[in-house]
């Protein structure tokens, strides 16, 4: 935080998008398509090349020192609450910027493509770049507040995206439920922020912005009373913004908005906020054992709950849905047991092949006529060979297969959960589990999807063709990412150095250095010791015991088997035995299957436990009494009766007698000189 | 027996009184306005009198003062009811309530 080197490059890393939104987005016109496609993905371009160029630079910086910060003023100052509108970069910030702009890049030209006969193609646009300016405004803001602006922005651009195509009833209400699980999860988030804010305001010096991470860590002492409070309410954002149990519902149906959208929103960018905050406010976390410990369920329970729902659904989409679902929890689970630098490794190498997945599935939707269900897919692997391929070495590299980029970050959170103290073995076990489930699943998709025959109809299959280049390329350089993304983590147990945990090793230094300091509370501290250990001793081999490198080299074999053996069984019975699955189907009755199929009924239990009862409370008492009674009843009619009463009292007055109002008159005089005379 | 201020008091007072019930009780206009004007010379004397007991001159600066709006009165007054009288043909007050509402 000291002495941080000021660049101006860095507002236009934010701004460039910002502009394209709004040259795209205000201009009251229509524009050509390829200059709107030009300016959306220039801009997008432009920073993505700011993004490398100051990452260079950060690279050149000594590690301690690696932030680079920008100023665009005071945001506002109220007393002594002060703002800054300013942004900085350190390594956290460096890779969730170069994240965000590659992938939204590659996914902006992709959209060229996808979208080309689309009539909303340039609100589309104006759309996609004001959601990658908020993005970056979360990702890039030096203080929570402007976190929070990126925060609230993201979301909204989900909602206009998710219910792009708002002629139909269902996207418009798909989208009004991101919206509304969404806020639901930010009013425990600006409720945290408020309770940073009362915490911290009265101990602050002059000049020293609140909501600053800088000053949040400098003074996270202060915070550490309140740390559980605020690191759960915080929490409650990060479950609703990156789809954790229970406000992940939005998800899956926010594949209404189109593929790209799914993409780059409910893959890649958006939904990684919730990891970044856990990630970014790590020294708040690590105070707090409680909250750690929720934040390692809540991410193992949401890891293996929606992998076991993604094995029934039929929509190509909500299967990469829920397994979006599913990797979040695993990020969740690392940030959860300490292993911040292993979650945002997984976000990266997820971004990357969970980005293709989509892109690929999208391009699977193009061929098929716009058919999503994957019982009338298959066989596609000859029509689409790219598509095929690329999907291919996403499967792969979410399953965990070595050497490709899931591998590494899997395998890293599997063995840190196994390793840190908090929660024991169980979180380990559930996320094994979790993995084994998500290599079946995503073979089971390639299977229905690629394999065997084509089950689609005459029309449709004639209609089967490859995507065009600008639809391919971006898969094809995503494919490369995926498989050789994870190799910048190579662990030391196999002769590596994990550089992205060296490189990230400054931003969580902090954090543990206050997990190590004595902590209040004999209990507290024991576990903050444990943290301490989690966070600091294990990224280095160095000094490793040798039992305990072996078994590393057990866990990773254990999950790439595990891994290895959901693809072959999913193989198996999806291109051999398919009469097994009709058979597991009818198992119990079928009720089981119908339970998975439904999503465990989530959607119609919360319609149960909140949406009645809210409409209830709406519909009797809000407005038959609240609304109906007290405010047009009493409020709004009743200040216009005691007005009417009022006139029609004075009305007697005015009758038009001048000799009236002249007794009147003199009464008053009268009665005025009298109360002089009687009151001196 | 000297006549002091208590004098012109009771004097000031009892034309005020006469114009006020002149206003009070009349219904022709032009009465209840020569009652208006008796009433301002009924503070004239009142002013003039105090003027003359403190030996301050600035109470009869008001007096001339109240003449001229007297004056004023007297013309806007009666112009008024003068062409109140040539629409209406009357000019009693119980009648001319036309903007009662």
């Amino acid at each position: 935080m000291e002495s941080a080197a000021v660049d101006t490059a860095l507002r236009w890393i934010v701004l460039a998008p910002l502009l394209g939104a709004a040259g795209n987005g205000l201009l009251n016109r229509r524009l050509p398509r390829r200059l709107v496609g030009l300016v959306a993905c220039g801009t997008v371009a432009l920073s993505f090349v700011l993004a490398v160029r100051l990452f260079l630079r950060l690279l050149q910086l000594p590690p301690a020192e690696r932030i680079l910060t920008d100023s665009l003023g005071a945001w506002f100052s109220l007393g002594r609450l002060t703002v800054d509108l300013g942004f900085s970069m350190d390594q956290l910030g460096a890779v969730m910027a170069l994240v965000v702009t590659g992938v939204s890049f590659l996914i902006h030209v992709y959209s060229l493509g996808y979208m080309a006969h689309d009539a909303g193609f340039q609100r589309f646009f104006a759309y996609m770049n004001l959601f990658v300016f908020f993005m970056l405004t979360l990702v890039l803001g030096e203080n929570l507040l402007l976190l929070f602006v990126g925060w609230e922005g993201v979301g909204l651009c989900s909602y206009l995206l998710i219910s792009f195509w708002f002629g139909e009833e269902a996207n418009a209400a798909a989208g009004k439920k991101a919206f509304v699980v969404n806020r639901i999860g930010d009013f425990g988030f600006l409720i945290g922020i408020f309770l940073i804010g009362t915490t911290l305001l009265p101990h602050l010096g002059a000049g020293e912005g609140l909501f600053s991470f800088g000053t949040l860590a400098a003074h996270r002492d202060l915070l550490a009373p309140v740390a559980t409070a605020v690191g759960l309410l915080l929490f409650l954002g990060a479950t609703g913004k990156s789809a954790q149990i229970p406000l992940y519902i939005w998800l899956p149906d926010a594949m209404a908005g189109p593929t790209p959208v799914s993409a780059l929103i409910h893959a890649a960018t958006m939904v990684t906020a919730g990891v970044y905050m856990l990630a970014r406010l790590h020294f708040i976390y690590v105070m707090s054992p409680t909250a750690m410990l929720v934040v390692a369920i809540v991410g193992a329970a949401t890891a293996l709950f929606s992998a076991t729902i993604a094995l029934a659904q039929n929509d190509i989409k909500r299967v990469l849905a829920y397994s979006t679902v599913s990797q979040l929890g695993y990020m969740v689970l690392a940030c959860g047991v300490g292993a911040f630098a292993a979650g945002i490794f997984h976000l990266m190498t997820h971004a990357f092949f969970k980005a293709l997945l989509f892109l690929g599935s999208g391009s699977v939707i193009h061929a098929m006529s716009n058919t999503q269900d994957m019982r009338v897919m298959g066989g596609l692997r000859r029509a689409l060979p790219i598509t095929f391929w690329t999907f291919l070495a996403a499967t792969l590299a979410i399953a965990g297969i070595f050497p490709l980029a899931g591998f590494f970050s899997k395998d890293e959170i599997l063995w840190r959960a196994f390793s840190s103290g908090v929660g024991g073995h169980v979180l380990w076990v559930v996320g094994f589990l979790a993995a084994g489930l998500t290599a079946f699943y995503m073979m089971r998709l390639v299977v229905l999807t690629f394999f065997g025959r084509n089950r689609a109809s005459e029309k449709v299959r004639e209609h089967i063709h490859e995507s065009p280049p600008t639809m391919t390329v971006p898969l094809v350089v995503l494919a490369i990412l995926s498989v050789v993304g994870g190799w910048i983590g190579w662990p030391h147990v196999l002769g590596g150095s994990n550089r992205f945990a060296q490189w990230l090793e400054p931003v969580f230094h902090g954090g543990a250095a206050a997990a190590s300091a004595p902590a209040p509370g004999g209990a507290l501290g024991e576990t903050a010791a444990l943290l301490h250990q989690a966070l600091v001793e294990t990224p280095h081999a160095v000094g490793r015991g040798l039992t305990e490198g072996l078994q590393e080299w057990i866990l990773m074999l254990a999950s790439l088997g595990i891994g290895l053996l959901g693809l072959a069984f999913g193989y198996w019975l999806y291109a051999r035995r398919i009469r097994i699955v009709e058979r597991l189907r009818s198992l119990a009755g079928g009720a089981l299957y119908r339970l998975v199929a439904n999503k465990y009924y989530v959607d119609e239990a919360y319609e149960a436990v909140f949406i009645k009862p809210g409409y209830a409370l709406s519909r009797r008492v809000l407005w038959k009494w609240i609304d109906a009674g007290l405010i047009d009843g009493l409020l709004v009619n009743g200040s216009a009766l005691c007005v009417a009463i009022a006139g029609a009292v004075l009305r007697l007055f005015q009758n038009g007698m001048i000799r009236f109002y002249a007794y009147i008159f003199v009464l008053g005089v009268t009665a005025f000189v009298l109360y002089l005379t009687l009151a001196t | 027996m000297a006549i002091g201020l208590t004098h012109f008091l009771v004097l000031a007072t009892a034309l005020f009184l006469i114009g006020m019930v002149g206003v009070l009780v009349r219904r022709n206009a032009i009465i209840m306005l020569m009652s208006i004007e008796l009433m301002l010379s009924a503070t004239n004397i009142a002013f003039a009198a105090f003027s003359r007991h403190w030996g301050d001159a600035s109470g009869q600066v008001f007096v001339l003062m109240n003449f001229a709006v007297a004056a004023a009165e007297a013309a806007i007054g009666l112009g008024i009811l003068v062409e109140i009288y040539r629409r209406r043909r009357t000019v009693n007050v119980d009648e001319l309530k036309t903007l009662m509402e």
